[in-house]
């Protein structure tokens, strides 16, 4: 039944009792009284309990039972889903606009959660600390790892001289290639020692896990730890122990498999395989990095003992840095650096939560969409208040009857709270299933073939009292002011309720319309938001790198298993490049050291001839083959390419970019200058000479501003090694261009691995953040604005319902209808300048907490600004002339006689 | 005044045991009426002496229109605030038909002892 409709129906009936006495002669107040002492609240309750047997549940008119809290909310609740079931229309809005909002607000913060709060998988995860040194800054050598923290000759000093540790391990991460030949099959891999497993506590699933014994130096292949996701995924879960599989050319035993919720100490990654630490020599033959007290590569972890603290072990660690580094010392590269090196001091660091790059990444990115994500949960809370305002007035006299019969203001309120709360709770459950779909679809967002993202997107107690807290916070928002209004009618008022020139919906209107400047204001600071993500990734995408990336095919040769002599290497890579030269469809090809924005790098000292040593700086270097300008289409300025002149024997030379003029030289002519490089392990100082100049191209980033570069010769680099890189412009399909390649090689020798990356996806890739910032900022704010736009045209429409009179007296004594068009929109546009003045400052106050993810723009941009408030005044505008126009049409003597 | 009351006491119990059902499907036989039509109807066609209650006019038009014999609908009309009207359906017919013929039978015993009794 429809209580709303009974009680309309008795305040109906008291209106025309009221009237009655009042034609009669009562006076108002007398008339009131007698209307409503003449019948019963207990008797018409009575009566129609009576009927309960009839009804399925009993009316709730509001009126308190002590000692039944229980039960009446239960009615209440009860009475809330009666109530939405015969609103559909308003239920299906409120409930949709709180699946998206808290949707997209868990979504986020359930990727923040396992990012940035979740505990590694592990037993008593806070007992796990990083050892580390504190201030790292100024490190040389080669980093050859994502988190390249320690040495290996660090870490066995560690390994000894640690106290505060039950157990302590090393791990570094690697890609490894498990194909037998040809084309590479590249898998996440660690590196770990022997008391890895044990130390996290991490069972087998199946066989058993490496232990000290299985590290031990000169082991060879000591066998090889399949995680659970890879064991599924290559060998779908059969029995694999014992059997051998092949990690850069070599076999290695199957010794185990690790349960499935171990996915290794990185979040945001999971790991294919591992193997022990000693396995370095017979993976790298000569590269080997145990002994090399300049190659960085660990990441050092422990379980503090019990009464030990982060404190204590890092006062302990502390006191032990001067033996440990004196006894690790990197003599190669000077006695500067030798000096410099000396003053590190080892430390611990709270670990529980693993290390990260994702975190390092997407942290500030997160929490910017969460800021936005939010904004956007309360624009909607808004135009939900603002609906429940416009419902309650049309509920006021059902509200006043109630009162009137006998229920209380408080009870009242709960059963209208009860109804928002049905509200929240069914969006903030279908927000929780969303985010479940949205999260997953993001995680995929932020992967590339190269990097994928694994993400434990399980809810936890986090993301749900996360969406709990939401639910009940948007309930109070968008549910406490309206059901305050509604019942702050007396009951005497039920009998006023439209009566002609009321004007009691005053009061309500001006919260509504507080609304709407709030929704405007932060709708605009979204949009301004949206607009300079874009615009960033627009100038991102538009920066000259100062190459042609597109039709490049990047190729990596691995040719470790051809066994050359060092004398051969360079001879035979430079043979190889001249075939793959010649394939149909090739342009140009050439062999690179370094692949611009790869994230690879190499840098040394310099300084020109005629300086100081003193007076060095840090330029960054590339090996390059001759034509490697003319593949990347780089112009050259001044000077010559590389050619066949330049020797391993023929005297150094280099070709340096304009930024290294302008940095080395002051702008001098460079071509015949030359600078000196210092000492490197297994070489002198020695000198080159400039012989060219080209164009500034992109090195590390295409943030970067240009830097100094200057390429060096392959046939010159100090010592050739086994693996080369070839861009090779070709006018042919991809697939058509990586399969002769593969052929040409193969023809060459089999035994040469290859991988093959496109060099224009690879730079997409690099903008990956960016990119998902843009969209989801754009998303968002779209979304903001157009729920801001309903809640104003929502306002605007009730406005003008309400005034109809007034049109219509201001139409009768002769006003024109441009004038109430006029009258309408001002008023509109009042609501819309405050609204977008405050968003405005809003936007330059927030917009510093985003300069970091801004590139091109600055966050108080004048134009994005006013293209923003631009937009938005231009669409609200349009929302607002519609009902504005809608007045200026009535009729007058309709309108005068609307009541 | 005091005469009124009484009346009104005894018409709820009346009404309890249905027979004011009668008088309800009868105001709404030939057009739709709304609840305050009804009541006041009834009060000005028994000259004063029959008044509903509130309390129990409306609980009373809600079961008929439960048991189907009354159907009630919202009007709006220009200028005015919305009302429940309420016809007598086919089967509401019916009902009228029958309970009157129940009424005229009942009347007539009444009025035969109460006439037998008062000559």
């Amino acid at each position: 039944m429809r209580e709303n409709e009974l009680a309309e129906e008795i305040a109906q009936h008291l209106q025309d009792r009221y009237n009655e006495l009042v034609a009669g002669g009562a006076e108002p107040e007398q008339a009131q009284r007698t209307a409503l002492e003449e019948w019963s609240t207990r008797e018409l309750m009575q009566a129609l309990r009576e009927r309960e047997s009839e009804y399925r549940e009993p009316i709730a008119a509001g009126a308190t039972t002590h000692g039944h809290l229980l039960a009446d909310l239960w009615q209440d609740i009860l009475y809330g889903v009666r109530v939405l079931r015969w609103n559909p229309g308003f239920a299906a809005i409120a409930i949709l606009s709180l699946t998206l909002g808290i949707g997209a607000n868990t979504t986020i913060f359930q990727l923040l959660d396992s990012i940035r709060l979740t505990a590694l998988p592990i037993k008593h995860p806070e007992e796990l600390a990083e050892v580390r040194i504190i201030q790292p800054n100024g490190r040389t050598g080669d980093f050859t790892t994502s988190h390249p923290m320690l040495t290996n000759p660090q870490w066995e000093q560690i390994r000894a001289q640690q106290q505060g540790f039950s157990g302590i391990f090393a791990w570094a991460q690697d890609r490894f290639n498990t194909a037998p030949s040809g084309e590479t099959h590249n898998v996440d891999g660690l590196y770990v020692s022997g008391d890895f497993f044990r130390v996290l506590g991490v069972r087998p699933e199946l066989g058993r896990l490496f232990t000290a014994e299985d590290d031990q130096r000169g082991c060879g292949s000591s066998g090889v730890v399949l995680s659970n996701a890879f064991w599924q995924r290559e060998y779908g879960g059969a029995s694999v122990i014992g059997r051998k599989m092949t990690i850069e050319h070599h076999p290695f035993e199957i010794i185990g498999v690790t349960p499935a919720n171990f996915y290794g100490l990185e979040v945001g990654k999971q790991f294919d395989l591992a193997i022990p630490i000693c396995a370095d020599p017979l993976i790298r033959g000569e590269y080997a990095r145990l002994d090399v007290p300049h190659e960085w590569w660990l990441s050092v972890m422990g379980r503090l003992k019990p009464g030990w603290t982060i404190e204590r072990a890092t006062a302990q660690l502390a006191a032990a840095s001067p033996g440990i580094f004196e006894a690790t010392r990197i003599t190669a590269f000077g006695a500067e650096e030798e000096k410099h090196y000396l003053t590190y001091h080892l430390g611990a660091l709270p670990a529980g939560t693993g290390v990260s790059d994702m975190r390092k990444d997407y942290e500030t990115p997160l929490d910017l969409l969460l800021a936005i994500a939010g904004f956007v949960l309360l624009i909607a809370c808004a135009n939900l208040a603002s609906l429940m305002l416009a419902r309650a007035s049309s509920r006021s006299r059902e509200i006043a009857i109630r009162l009137a019969l006998g229920a209380s203001r408080g009870r009242l309120i709960r059963q209208l709270m009860a109804e928002s709360f049905l509200v929240a709770a069914t969006g903030a459950g279908l927000g929780l299933l969303l985010s479940r779909v949205l999260g997953g679809f993001l995680v995929s967002l932020i992967s590339t073939e190269r990097n994928r993202a694994f993400l434990d997107l399980a809810p936890d107690w986090r993301v749900l009292g996360f969406t709990l807290g939401l639910a009940v916070l948007t309930c109070f928002l968008f549910g406490l002011a309206p059901a305050l209004r509604a019942t702050r009618t007396g009951p005497s008022e039920a009998l006023k309720a439209g009566v002609r020139g009321n004007t009691a919906g005053r009061e309500r209107f001006g919260l509504r319309r507080a609304l709407v400047t709030v929704q405007v204001a932060l709708s605009l600071v979204l949009m301004v938001g949206a607009l300079l993500f874009s615009r960033t990734l627009g100038k991102l995408l538009s920066v000259d790198p100062g190459f042609r990336p597109n039709g490049i095919l990047i190729t990596d040769l691995d040719l470790t298993q051809l066994k050359l002599a060092p004398d051969r290497r360079q001879p035979y890579k430079h043979e190889l490049l001249e075939r793959v030269r010649t394939l149909p469809g090739v342009d140009d090809a050439a062999a690179t050291g370094i692949v611009p924005l790869s994230g690879n790098s190499s840098n040394s000292d310099i300084w020109m001839d005629g300086q100081d040593s003193r007076q060095k700086k840090t330029v960054d270097r590339s090996w390059i083959s001759p034509d490697y300008f003319k593949t990347m289409e780089t112009p050259l300025v001044a000077g010559r390419d590389f050619d066949g002149r330049d020797t391993a024997s023929s005297p150094k030379v280099a070709i340096v970019n304009e930024t290294f003029v302008r940095v080395m030289t002051k702008g001098a002519n460079p071509i015949g200058m030359s600078f000196h490089s210092p000492v490197a392990p297994n070489r002198p100082e020695f000198t080159v000479q400039v012989v060219g100049l080209v164009k500034d191209m992109k090195y590390h980033d295409l943030r970067d501003e240009n830097i100094p570069i200057a390429y060096i010769p392959v046939a010159q680099a100090e010592n050739p090694d086994e693996f080369d890189t070839f861009m090779i412009r070709s006018r042919a399909p991809v697939g058509d261009t990586i399969a002769a390649v593969k052929r040409r090689v193969a023809e060459a020798n089999p035994e040469i691995s290859l991988t093959f990356h496109v060099f224009e996806s690879d730079i997409r890739n690099g903008l990956l953040r960016e990119r998902l910032m843009a969209t989801l900022s754009g998303f968002f704010g779209l979304l903001a604005t157009v729920l801001a736009v309903i809640g104003l045209y929502g306002v605007m429409s009730y406005m003008v319902q309400r005034r109809t009179n007034e049109v219509g007296i201001r139409m009768a004594l002769g006003a024109g209808r441009l004038r109430i068009l006029g009258m309408i929109l001002f008023e509109a546009l009042v609501l819309l300048a405050i609204g977008i003045g405050v968003g405005l400052a809003l936007s330059v106050a927030l917009g510093k907490t985003a300069s970091s993810l801004l590139f091109g723009v600055k966050p108080a941009d004048p134009v994005t600004l006013g293209l923003a408030a631009g937009l938005l005044a231009l669409v609200a505008a349009a929302a607002c002339y519609v009902p504005a126009r809608r007045a200026s049409k009535f009729d007058p003597m309709t309108a005068l006689r609307y009541e | 005044m005091l005469m009124r009351y009484i009346a009104a006491r005894k018409l709820d119990r009346e009404l309890k045991k249905g027979s004011a059902e009668l008088l309800i499907l009868s105001m709404v036989e030939d057009r739709p009426r709304h609840g305050y039509e009804i009541g006041k109807l009834i009060e000005t066609r028994s000259g004063g002496i029959l008044r509903f209650n509130v309390a129990s006019l409306y609980p009373l038009l809600y079961r008929l229109e439960d048991r189907g014999w009354i159907a009630g609908r919202w009007v709006e009309k220009a200028g005015q605030r919305r009302r429940r009207y309420y016809r007598l359906t086919a089967e509401g017919k019916k009902a009228l038909q029958s309970q009157r013929g129940t009424w005229v039978a009942f009347a007539a015993a009444i009025s035969r002892i109460a006439g037998v009794e008062h000559a």
